[in-house]
């Protein structure tokens, strides 16, 4: 198991490699440049503009300055908001968008799995329908429609809640961690249903249930282990999907993460920006993989090779 | 497990309802804290770097220049010069540095320090954006290309610690005007010297507790993405004008989101009201609800450099076939103006005499007279803008006038701002919105838009007659001759229509009843010493 | 095993599940109303009456007007066109290269396993807006691009799913008596491990569906799909979150159609499903 994890990050540096250099070259080729306003700069400025930031040098020279710097943990100064560094922005917007992550996550969880467990166990009844019906529900609204919804009832005709911000008055932080969540809980307790009808068919069930084992034995030490296998694997991706997928919900109501960054920076044009954020990301999602393949590892023993 | 968690979401909500409902804008009113709603995060704080408009509302309150803004528009006011003297031949002018003038580490502010300062923006290793507003500066255009080495050849000069003198290379009436925008400002030398070099783009003097100006508020916290925070500098020469405490600038970008802010009251003003809302909050009388008029135009550049766009009577029948009153009445809805001059009117006195008819007949036979009677045999144009609801509706709008009143069929490009930043300025483009707003009160800031050459032009219109009628005007002394000339010139650019105006821009917020001191003014600058809270 | 007589019982089932055969109409229905919509609109999806703004819904225009005065029922049956196409040939590109990059990777395991899913993560790093946007520069804007572009992008996790799915499979005991036997990989493939990660694979793409249909509206604001004044679901229920509060209309229609179709989606997609499935069919 271990030697399994060492393999997985060692084969991670070629994946950050590659993926750093596309990047690179990709933002460069995109039309439209970090320094283009509408109010037009005129030629001496730019090459004045190039100049400061070496984006005049040969772009191999960009390229071998930029992945040794990288290497020493320097991703450069931003284009876009000159006096801060890349690296400063990555680590102001992390936490924020950590803690915002994990509230969501862990409402999705309780949320998801419970009502998908209790879905497949109680299959075609009420229970199954409505918690069902919900979580369609669930996936067809999205997180833009959720959030001012949400706020409009809680926040500007209850008077319950801030409407907006993070750790700037009290309460701020409940409705965007239900946002989030809600979107994720949905899928969860689709595919926890769908992962449990599966095993419940199964053989070993069936055997386990006429050895007189009682249903919560049953259901939590055999169906579960491997029913909820696509939600594991689907988690991986999930987490680094909700970090970078944030966006939405940090800009609705205007939390200071790393969501705005990694999709503004994007629209600046802020190439060292969207470099530091992409390799930043790619990290965590490479990550978040390898802990879901853990996962479905241990959960399911056969599944080792 | 999850009912637990249920059971301690509604605890939470409870403790929240139970506790203090006081909304910022409440306890705002009590402190003296004016929750400021600021668009986007600024670039930076450094005047001389940064362009854009948050930027300016934050560093009117950090900075000051030689003169500052009139809260009610025209004649500047006396800002860190108490009085200046202008020579006859309108080249020469003199300013007397306020004695009282104090950075707010409380150094004095002196005569050398603009002259340093200016010295930093011309320096093209820092790559300062706004150099072109000192290029009406003897010499200042020959520094920056490199063309004089010694930056004491260029026309600013210290001639004592109070006493500052400037030579233009013309005589420019709007150079007061000019100094009201920030890229003119002091920076404090010794500061930003500690943090950097003269030329360095990333120096940290500009962080909370480094930083330091001489405007009548002082920075106390930057916190990325959230607020800026900024408090009464002491040291301000006028700090008894000053009654507001600290303004918080959150900058939020999704203007629905600021709509919510403000309505929960955790906004005293935003940067702008949602499109949709505007017509909505005018029909029920919203006492909230600021439109100023702005000196802005909106219109649509045309490629003069197409095959069929080159045709002036082309681009008349455009022009002509666009129902502008209908555009403002039913599609922009938030008190907009029709535009039939490029310069809107009124700019510090200027009355553009231009018309640009809605008739659709003249329209007809131009197109015709062009080789496309009823829009035969007219190429699928395309109008090209940046994504967002707003142009989106106009393009709309105009399309479909188009069609009926011409015949022709356009199509509608979206694009990312850089991609549609790249195909105008790139030439790639038939038809393109734009706007336009003016750096300083003076027709010049318009007018000098589509002159030959200029970055902005984008449209390859090119025309001596214009280009020689708006040189002549900027050395010309007597206003009302000035103007004069600004009128034919602007009469040409109207019969040639390079640039089709569409409307003349407002300034639509929502400000609470509570902030007094608000002044209307062209530019939309509203200098905070003048702005205090009060509930009536 | 008849392979034909397979058929006829799915077949069978699925016309015995009522709520999937109720389902299966209501999808019928709205592709004919997709493709018939030139006839049945009572406007062009382009008309506008700007003096009409956005209007109430009334006897002229059944589901009420937008702010530039459209027919909203008008604008919904050619947005049907849009979000359908997109929502099937997207999912549907995306469920072929997920489902078989994840077979392949599953089964085999071992290098083949480690580099595919090597690929997956660097496809999964790189910057979405800058590839769109680079890819409209290098195709242009057309409405392939914008099917390749989303498919491109969701089959990633499809692939995850899948492999994860196969990797729990290959050591049981049917899949190791068919290795025995000797059965083809292929076949082994199509026979063994598919009908087995059917399950999982269909609630993933009726879980697909639905986000691809709204990521068209955000290609749209880059520059990618439809233009203006066409319309699809995305985007009509995108200006209708904008203005939900002065014309409510504008979203609940929309949203309407778009759950429907979902909820019709999901039903016919678990009938299908339980019929195809032989282990179901007792229950």
């Amino acid at each position: 198991m271990l030697l399994i994890f060492l393999k997985r990050v060692l084969a991670a540096i070629p994946v950050l490699i590659i993926v750093a250099s596309l990047t690179f070259f990709f933002v460069r080729l995109a039309p439209g440049g970090p320094f283009d306003s509408d109010r037009a700069v005129s030629q001496e400025v730019l090459i004045n503009l190039q100049e400061a930031y070496n984006l005049n040098a040969p772009l191999s020279e960009q390229y071998f300055d930029y992945m040794s710097g990288v290497l020493v943990g320097d991703f450069g100064p931003s284009f876009r908001y000159p006096g801060r560094s890349v690296s400063e922005m990555i680590f102001t917007g992390l936490p924020v968008t950590l803690e915002l992550a994990v509230y969501a996550i862990l409402i999705a969880l309780c949320v998801g799995i419970f009502s998908g467990v209790l879905a497949a166990l109680k299959r075609n009844t009420f229970l199954d329908f409505i918690p069902m019906a919900i979580a369609m529900i669930g996936i067809c609204v999205p997180t833009f429609l959720m959030g001012p919804l949400l706020v409009l009832i809680f926040g500007i005709n209850l008077e319950l809640l801030p409407v907006s911000g993070w750790d700037n008055l009290p309460g701020d932080k409940i409705l965007p961690s239900i946002t989030l969540g809600f979107a994720y809980a949905a899928y969860i307790a689709r595919l926890s249903r769908g992962g449990m009808l599966e095993i419940l068919g199964q053989d070993f069930i069936r055997t386990a249930r006429a050895k007189g084992l009682s249903e919560r034995v049953v259901v939590t030490k055999h169906a579960m282990q491997g029913g909820l296998i696509p939600v594991v694997s689907f988690l991986g991706p999930a987490v680094a999907g909700l970090l970078a997928g944030s966006f939405v919900v940090e800009t609705i109501f205007q939390i200071p993460g790393l969501g705005r960054f990694y999709v503004e920076a994007a629209f600046n044009r802020d190439y060292t920006m969207i470099l530091g954020t992409t390799i930043f990301f790619s990290a965590m999602i490479v990550f978040f993989n390898l802990l879901s393949d853990m996962a479905v590892m241990l959960f399911n023993p056969r599944a080792r090779d | 497990m999850s009912k637990n968690y249920l059971n301690l979401f509604l605890c939470l909500i409870f403790i929240t309802s139970c506790g203090d409902n006081i909304s910022p804008v409440d306890s705002g009113l009590e402190n003296q804290i004016f929750h400021f709603g600021n668009g986007s995060e600024p670039q930076g704080l450094d005047p001389h770097i940064v362009t854009g408009v948050p930027e300016h509302h934050i560093l009117i309150a950090l900075c000051e220049g030689l003169t500052s803004s009139n809260p009610k528009g025209g004649e500047p006011l006396p800002g860190m010069a108490e009085s200046w003297t202008i020579s006859e031949d309108g080249r020469v002018y003199t300013f007397n540095i306020n004695q009282n003038a104090k950075w707010s580490n409380g150094d004095k502010v002196i005569a050398d320090d603009f002259v340093w300062s200016w010295n930093r923006v011309l320096t093209p290793s820092l790559g300062s954006q706004y150099t072109d507003m000192l290029y009406y500066v003897e010499g200042a255009q020959d520094f920056y290309d490199g063309k004089i080495n010694d930056f004491s050849k260029v026309g600013v000069k210290a001639l004592d610690d109070n006493t500052l003198e400037v030579v233009l290379k013309n005589p420019t009436p709007f150079f007061l005007g000019l100094l009201s925008h920030y890229s003119t400002w002091p920076v404090h030398k010794e500061t930003v010297l500690k943090h950097g070099s003269i030329d360095d783009r990333n120096g940290q003097w500009t962080r909370p507790g480094n930083f330091v100006c001489n405007g009548p508020m002082q920075l106390k916290t930057w916190e990325l993405n959230n607020k800026i925070v900024v408090e009464k500098n002491p040291f301000y020469w006028d700090a008894e004008m000053v009654k507001l405490n600290e303004i918080h600038y959150y900058p939020v970008t999704n203007v629905m989101t600021e709509d919510r802010m403000f309505r929960a009251g955790q906004l005293h003003s935003t940067y702008t009201v949602p499109a949709q809302k505007c017509p909505v909050y005018i029909e029920e009388g919203n006492p909230n609800l600021s439109i100023d008029p702005y000196m802005g135009t909106y219109f649509y550049r045309t490629n003069t450099l197409h095959p069929v766009l080159k045709d002036k009577k082309v681009r008349k029948a455009l022009a002509y076939s666009i129902n502008r009153k209908q555009i403002v009445d039913k599609v922009s809805q938030c008190g907009q103006k029709p535009a039939f001059s490029f310069t809107p009117p009124g700019a510090n006195g200027y009355q553009p005499k231009t018309e640009i008819p809605y008739d659709i007949e003249l329209a007809k036979n131009l197109l015709a007279e062009a080789g496309y009677p009823n829009g035969e045999g007219f190429p699928v144009l395309e109008i090209l803008f940046n994504t967002s609801e707003d142009h989106r509706k106009i393009a709309l709008a105009v399309q479909q006038m188009w069609q009926a009143n011409l015949g022709i069929s356009v199509e509608l490009v979206n694009m990312d701002w850089k991609v549609y930043l790249s195909r105008e300025s790139s030439g790639d483009f038939q038809i393109s919105r734009a706007g336009w707003i003016g750096d300083y009160e003076d027709p010049n800031t318009f007018l000098d838009l589509p002159m030959p050459g200029r970055g902005n032009n984008k449209t390859g219109w090119v025309n001596r007659e214009y280009e020689k009628l708006v040189n002549q005007a900027n050395q010309t002394l007597d206003q009302e001759k000035r103007y004069d000339l600004f009128r034919q010139a602007e009469s040409i650019l109207i019969d040639e229509l390079p640039v089709i105006p569409i409307y003349t821009y407002v300034r639509q917020i929502q400000l609470s009843p509570d902030v007094k001191g608000w002044d209307s003014n062209y530019l939309d600058h509203h200098h905070p010493k003048y702005i205090y809270l009060e509930r009536d | 095993m008849d392979n034909s007589s397979l058929w006829n019982d799915a077949y069978r089932r699925l016309i015995q599940n009522k709520a999937a055969m109720i389902g299966g109409l209501i999808l019928i229905l709205l592709i004919f109303c997709a493709i018939l919509a030139p006839l049945i609109a009572p406007y062009s999806y382009s008309y506008q009456d700007l003096n009409l703004g956005a209007s109430k819904p009334s006897w002229d225009h059944l589901l009420g007007t937008d702010v530039m005065g459209r027919d909203l029922l008008s604008r919904i049956l050619y947005g049907a066109r849009i979000s359908l196409m997109v929502g099937f040939v997207a999912t549907g590109v995306a469920l072929v290269i997920g489902v078989s990059w994840g077979i392949i990777a599953g089964y085999f395991g071992g290098r083949v396993d480690s580099i595919m899913m090597r690929i997956v993560d660097v496809l999964y790093g790189l910057p979405f807006i800058i590839f769109i946007i680079l890819l409209m520069v290098i195709f242009g804007r057309n409405l392939w691009l914008l099917f390749g572009a989303i498919g491109a992008v969701e089959w990633l996790t499809m692939a995850r799913i899948v492999r994860g799915q196969v990797i729990g499979l290959k050591n049981q005991e049917f899949v190791l008596a068919a290795q025995a036997m000797g059965v083809s990989n292929m076949s082994m493939f199509r026979k063994h491990l598919f009908p087995n990660i059917l399950g999982p694979i269909a609630v993933y793409a009726t879980l697909t569906i639905p986000q691809v249909m709204l990521l068209e509206s955000f290609l749209s604001f880059l520059g990618l799909g439809i233009q203006p004044p066409m319309s699809s679901w995305g985007t009509l229920i995108k200006d209708g979150v904008e203005s939900m509060e002065e014309y409510s209309w504008l979203l609940i229609y929309p949203g309407l159609t778009f759950t429907i179709t979902l909820f019709a989606l999901n039903f016919f997609g678990d009938g299908l499903r339980d019929a195809l499935d032989p282990k179901t069919s007792s229950d």
